[in-house]
């Protein structure tokens, strides 16, 4: 009942030996069924050790046929974090998610180029995202997994607070959800919001979707067309950055209105054109999502 | 991160692009100098900042004489130079460039920016140079050419030539646009640009391609192993409190209201500033706090928000995941004790901690009006703001 990951989801962690990777593993595995969840680490040069009893392993590869983890989460540090994503797609595992932010566009172009020039099947969530959850089952990433709750909503988003701000006003109304899934902020990334509700379309565990999004790009356009004749459940919508001014990069590497393109009016007016209810109050994303079940 | 355009010609030109001899300078004696040394009869002089249209708003001349170049000089520098990209007050210019009169024969425009959508950088060319693109891509967008280039082939020859041709660079000239295009494209990716412009580039009379203006932006992400990139900044052309805010990890871009806001979170700031205005209020700023806050940081966040003199309330935004709503609040109270809080403080947390975080605030003895949600902080915020005068 949910895309993308859940309780039998076997977990690798690229940057287990780093500070952050830890604290996340850690807090991930306290988290449902986390502790059978995270089963290897990877760092070439602590292979053989463990963190918190979790066997760390010299690469990918071998992490993956020891465990038979199929998913990695990487929180290497942006100057080594392209390369490390680049050895799980090499792997061939199912999904990679990097929490990592700051890494060079140049990077991505690169990692996106090779992945696409080898046909490869693994799926990229990220860069610069939360990560992604499936709640009550397991949790990859840095959100706070407890306002979260089990239902049919599915949610995506480019950013992490806006997104538990919105399963937070879900789980208030008594709406759980299929999974919540953060996409990320950077300009090239993995998965869109155009590929997540797909996923969400053929889950037969979802029965609406929350898709928040903001300045920057077309991603959201491009979702909303697919949405207009393929869609067959409801979507509802918010785009952050009204607001923004144009040219200015706000936070996020790929929130920036450039050449007066990636407007959040321009996307909220193709969204409501295409079906989807929008609103502009951030606080009544819940609210609205309620209104069209 | 921007630069110059003499600091981009200088960039490019280590790549093979061509451009005219010109001398950057900081006063009216060095421009006077720089006309010397380039010889000729005419020069142009051209105010540098950071925003683009210096030539419409005055910042560039031609002049025909050394008297004309020293008057150009002192016209231009020290001017506040307005144009469409400065805002209103515009920009002080402290530079000039200083550059040999080159014999135009046709004015095109070349751009490279990355492609979101094919996660490629493109290359986008155009007969109509001089003007803005964004214009002709509204009115004449069959005017621009665009090549998506493979990353690891790099910028293919024949695409090269045929894009030259396309834009109407007469075949005696067209090698030497396609080298123009490549040196371009491969300072590009050297050097961790975002965005490119050459506008215009000319063909002189006498058949050479030259980029008469250049401007170059830089992944700010990528800064860390570009150290000769990170030296051209200059902090003359950016906003103080932005700088202050950089130093401390703190993500701030200043706006034109009078609502701070401190957010946790770039989605959320920013929705936070458009539900302030939703509600009728100006938000004065964008700023996230980031995942580690520290009370150090929100008591800087705090000082930058109140250095705003048309500052009239503040509005604390915060969904507590990983960061505890306990330790901002406690990071809020310190704050608020050590810069002598004078404007109305709303405070809404959400999230980890939520209730201790809230005890905190509420036993701290400062005047915080405490919020549930963002649409009621909002709407707090501008009945607080209003208030003020």
């Amino acid at each position: 009942m949910s895309i993308l990951i859940n309780k039998n989801t076997r977990v690798i962690t690229q940057g287990i030996t780093g500070k952050t990777g830890q604290f996340h593993t850690h807090t991930s595995r306290e988290y449902a069924n986390g502790q059978a969840c995270f089963v290897a680490g990877v760092n070439p040069r602590k292979a053989g050790q463990d963190f918190e009893g979790i066997p760390i392993y010299g690469t990918v590869a071998e992490a993956k046929q020891q465990t038979g983890a199929t998913v990695s989460v990487v929180y290497v540090p942006p100057a080594g974090a392209g390369a490390a994503m680049l050895e799980a797609v090499e792997a061939d595992l199912d999904l990679v998610i990097c929490i990592t932010e700051g890494i060079p566009v140049k990077d991505m172009i690169e990692l996106r180029h090779k992945m696409r020039s080898v046909n490869s099947r693994t799926l990229l969530l990220g860069p610069n995202c939360p990560g992604v959850i499936t709640p009550d089952e397991l949790k990859i990433g840095i959100m706070p997994g407890h306002i979260h709750k089990t239902g049919r909503i599915g949610v995506v988003s480019r950013s992490g607070t806006l997104t538990y701000e919105a399963v937070a006003q879900l789980t208030e109304l008594g709406l759980g959800q299929s999974t919540a899934v953060g996409i990320g902020g950077d300009p090239v990334n993995g998965l869109k919001h155009i590929d997540v509700l797909k996923l969400f379309n053929e889950d037969e565990n979802t029965d609406a979707v929350v898709m928040i999004g903001e300045i920057g790009g077309t991603d959201e356009e491009a979702a909303a067309v697919w949405a207009k004749d393929h869609m067959s459940k409801p979507v509802v919508g918010f785009i952050a950055g009204v607001t923004a001014p144009s040219g200015k990069r706000m936070g996020h590497a790929g929130a920036i209105i450039s050449g007066g393109k990636g407007t959040a009016d321009e996307k909220l007016e193709i969204m409501d054109a295409s079906g989807i209810s929008v609103t502009r109050d951030p606080s009544k994303m819940g609210v609205l999502l309620k209104s069209v079940l | 991160m921007k630069i110059h355009e003499y600091q981009a010609k200088e960039i490019l030109q280590a790549y093979g692009v061509r451009t005219p001899k010109g001398v950057p300078c900081l006063s009216e004696a060095e421009a006077e100098a720089a006309a010397l040394q380039l010889g000729g009869e005419v020069w142009v002089v051209k105010a540098q900042i950071h925003a683009g249209g210096r030539g419409k708003g005055g910042g560039v001349k031609v002049a025909t004489s050394i008297a004309d170049v020293k008057s150009a000089a002192t016209s231009i520098l020290g001017m506040q130079l307005i144009t469409h990209q400065t805002g209103p007050d515009g920009q002080l210019v402290k530079r000039l460039l200083v550059e040999e009169g080159a014999q135009i024969e046709k004015e095109l425009y070349v751009g490279m920016v990355v492609d979101r959508e094919t996660q490629t950088v493109c290359l986008m060319a155009s007969s109509e140079g001089g003007m803005d693109i964004e214009e002709v891509a509204a009115s004449s967008p069959e005017k621009i050419h665009k090549v998506f280039i493979d990353p690891r082939q790099g910028l293919d020859r024949q695409q090269a030539l045929k894009l030259a041709e396309e834009i109407g660079i007469p075949l005696g000239s067209t090698e030497k646009g396609a080298d123009l295009f490549d040196g371009l494209y491969r300072a590009f990716v050297d050097k961790d640009a975002s965005l490119a412009e050459i506008n215009p580039m000319i063909l002189t009379s006498n058949g050479d391609v030259l980029a008469l203006d250049a401007k170059m932006n830089f992944d700010a992400n990528a800064l860390f192993r570009q150290p000769d990139i990170f030296d051209m900044r200059d902090l003359d052309e950016e906003d103080p409190a932005e700088i202050q805010a950089s130093k401390f990890d703190l993500s701030y871009i200043s706006l034109d209201g009078d609502i701070g806001c401190l957010v946790n979170g770039a989605g959320l700031a920013m929705a936070t500033m458009d539900v302030i205005k939703l509600f009728g209020g100006e938000p004065a700023n964008f700023l996230d706090v980031g995942g580690g806050a520290t009370t150090e940081k929100v008591t800087e966040a705090f000082k930058i928000m109140l250095s705003n003199p048309n500052l009239k309330a503040i509005l604390v935004n915060i969904f507590g995941g990983i960061m505890q709503c306990d330790v901002i609040a406690a990071g809020v109270v310190e704050a608020a004790k050590q810069v002598d809080l004078t404007v109305p403080l709303v405070v809404r947390m959400k999230g980890t901690n939520e209730n201790s975080g809230k005890q905190i605030l509420a036993e701290s003895g400062l005047t915080i009006i405490s919020s549930e949600t963002m649409a009621d902080a909002a709407q707090q915020v501008v009945v607080a703001a209003r208030g003020v005068q």
